[in-house]
């Protein structure tokens, strides 16, 4: 499909990008145009001339949208030569952008419903760039199917054997539906996993968004706040326990159903694949269709990612831990490194494995250092100030309550309030205490092959294999109460994933000798060995 | 008799100036915050502020007085042929190595109080987000010197440096 491409080599994007934006346009103006209608009829007009007025306006917005669209159409122009991408964008200034073509990380695909319709794609390029160094991603918005998958393949692959073997395997994946000979699959789509997204921590997430719209919408109906409270009240003095566990598990079934919902759009239609010439991809989506490729260079290890309900349920999620992954300003976009969604845990080993070309996934060969017993004292320490201070939050209404609200809140309220913090604290110790132990045991870290192996976390137990080759520097943290106990933080810095990956609370001595282990010759020269005394 | 391993002090202190810049910083900072208690004290005759008063001046004298002298024994750096290896930190102490191969940018940062005193901050950054070493406090004319040495020799390995 480079019919468009003029003398220069310089293509546009596909003009069906104007059908898609009226489109889209279209459909949001026509659907806001129904208020419109009723409320010109509330003002005495009559339905033919509302009608019109509604429609006119809906037109005339959709014909702007158009134009818009197609001046930037008629703007943006692109493309590629033997070392390098341009995208010129020509509207009263021009602005040129030009990537070199070895610097480009990564070429995504993506197309929602509407460009699905039209038979376009969006594709992002990036160059592994942190956000915020100037070297911001190129989004092409949006060009045909066929000429993203060439774009993708011609772009991701360095040498001509692997990218016509590529374009070759694309061009029979794409009429096939879905196989695509000479790509290696290393995981597909097993519906059962469905059963593991309610675990996450996205249902109790969506289940306060889904008490949120609840108290919404009762507004807009008409029964104000001081109605709802009055209603909560209620509950309180009626059956106060079985009230909220009413309201809890509804919103939770609310934010599990939203969470399987979530599940089915993301991951509908998942496989990971390794493709010739070195790329993992990823396409996955029910209504945005995604691909992601990304090059097993810029691959310095894989993440196993536990949740504490998928744990229990003995599953675990595969992350990528690679170089310029597109991070937002937030610091991480966790969706777009995942490689595997929650899956049990005996497969999240076999994909790990299968990333990083080896027969076992290092995190399950490895056996791990166990940490001094010092850092659990400290974690039960942590453990018990954390539930000192929320029984502390939990005794404030009822102080405060009791005092200003004594003569409105009858006898059953305020002895709820009182007993809150005594609630608190019997459900809280316990789970803390628990969670503490939890987390010392979830402490270790070992050298696997060209590995390093750490493990830390309870809620969310992350398992990561980095490596050793991928380890640019280390820092080694000591606080004065760790300094007491012969603790250290041992912590690898690393261009990929969260760019530093620390190993909390490790015996001082044993965490010097894994560090120059596993990076032999670059802490060495700066250690000694003191004669221990006793 | 067993021997523990553990990290060294790297060779070299800052430059003494240090001590001053940090005594003048701390002074920058405290002396407008007391006296402005204590000024809000006397014009609105209101004495039980001396009181925060009183115990910000004592907070600010340690400052000034103690505390920079302790820094500079704590901070301390060296570069070797293979790596910069710097200690800094209070009470959570951190020494940070970074190999000469994955350096990828040596930055030179002069504030205004630290132009006062001839000083500068030397940056060197890696391809991690998160394992930029510093040397704070080191004698303008060597820093500068050292930020072309290490890009030179960080120049001269291949690579990009992740």
């Amino acid at each position: 499909m480079n019919g468009a491409a003029s003398s220069d080599g310089f293509e546009r994007l596909d003009p069906r990008v104007l059908v898609a934006a009226s489109a889209l346009v279209g459909l949001v103006v026509l659907v806001s145009s129904v208020p419109a209608v009723l409320a010109f009829r509330g003002e005495g007009m009559p339905w033919p001339a509302a009608a019109a007025l509604a429609l006119g306006g809906a037109l005339v917005v959709t014909a702007a949208a158009a134009g818009v669209e197609y001046l930037r159409w008629r703007a943006t122009r692109f493309r590629v030569t033997a070392d390098r991408f341009e995208l010129l964008f020509h509207l009263v200034l021009t602005r040129r952008r030009s990537l070199s073509r070895d610097r480009i990380r990564t070429v995504d695909i993506s197309a929602n419903p509407v460009q699905r319709l039209c038979g376009l794609a969006a594709v992002v390029i990036g160059t592994g760039q942190h956000a915020g160094s100037g070297e911001a991603d190129i989004k092409l918005d949006a060009v045909s199917r066929q000429r993203a998958e060439d774009l993708r393949v011609q772009l991701l692959s360095r040498t001509p054997a692997a990218a016509t073997a590529g374009a070759a395997a694309a061009v029979a994946g794409e009429s096939a539906g879905h196989e695509s000979p000479g790509n290696r699959s290393l995981a597909v789509l097993d519906w059962s996993w469905v059963a593991y997204a309610p675990l996450s921590l996205l249902t109790p997430a969506l289940a306060g968004a889904a008490a949120g719209a609840v108290l919404n919408v009762s507004g807009w109906f008409g029964v104000d706040e001081g109605a709802a409270a009055e209603l909560v009240a209620g509950f309180v003095r009626a059956a106060a326990l079985a009230g909220v566990l009413v309201i809890l598990g509804g919103a939770l079934t609310a934010g599990a159903v939203g969470a399987v919902l979530l599940f089915v759009e993301m991951w509908w239609g998942y496989r990971l694949e390794r493709e010739p010439g070195g790329t993992l991809r990823l396409r996955r989506g029910l209504f945005t269709t995604r691909s992601l490729s990304l090059e097993e260079r810029r691959l310095r290890g894989v993440e196993i990612v536990e949740p504490l309900g998928v744990r229990l349920a003995r599953a675990a999620r595969v992350d990528a831990v690679a170089t310029g992954m597109r991070q937002d300003t937030q610091g991480r976009r966790p969706d777009q490194r995942t490689l595997l969604p929650a899956a049990p845990r005996a497969v999240a080993e076999r994909v790990a494995a299968a990333v990083v070309h080896r027969q076992r996934s290092p995190t399950a060969e490895v056996q791990l250092v166990r940490h001094p017993v010092a850092a659990l004292h400290r974690r039960v320490r942590w453990a018990l100030a954390a539930v000192v201070a929320v029984v502390a939050a939990a005794a404030v209404p009822a102080v405060v309550l009791g005092s200003v609200f004594g003569d409105v809140a009858d006898e059953a309220v305020g002895g709820m309030l009182a007993a809150l913090p005594v609630v608190v604290a019997v459900l809280a110790a316990p789970g803390a205490l628990l969670l503490a132990r939890d987390a010392y045991r979830n402490l270790g870290h070992g050298i696997s092959g060209e590995h390093l192996v750490r493990r830390v976390g309870t809620v969310r137990r992350s398992t990561v294999a980095l490596q050793r080759s991928g380890v640019i520097g280390w820092t080694v943290r000591q606080s004065y109460f760790q300094r007491r106990v012969g603790l250290v933080t041992l912590i690898a810095t690393t261009a990929a994933g969260d760019g530093a990956y620390a190993v909390p609370d490790a015996d001082a001595a044993e965490a010097l000798c894994f560090a120059d282990e596993a990076v032999p010759g670059l802490l060495a020269p700066f250690l000694e060995v003191t004669e221990a005394r006793g | 008799m067993t021997g523990t391993v553990r990290l060294r002090p790297p060779r070299h202190p800052l430059d003494p100036r240090a001590v001053t810049w940090w005594t003048t910083r701390s002074a920058l900072v405290g002396l407008p915050v007391v006296s402005a208690l204590v000024v809000a004290a006397v014009l609105a005759a209101t004495p039980w502020v001396l009181v925060p008063a009183v115990v910000l001046a004592a907070a600010a004298c340690a400052a000034v007085v103690v505390l920079p002298r302790w820094w500079y024994r704590l901070h301390r750096w060296e570069v070797t042929e293979t790596a910069v290896y710097t200690r800094s930190g209070y009470l959570w102490q951190e020494w940070r190595v970074a190999p000469m191969s994955r350096i990828q940018t040596v930055d030179t940062v002069r504030g205004p109080v630290q132009r006062l005193f001839g000083l500068a901050t030397v940056t060197v950054t890696t391809a991690s987000a998160k394992g930029a070493l510093e040397i704070r406090g080191l004698d303008a004319e060597q820093a500068a010197q050292l930020a072309e040495e290490l890009t030179h020799t960080a120049q001269a390995v291949a690579g990009d440096a992740t």
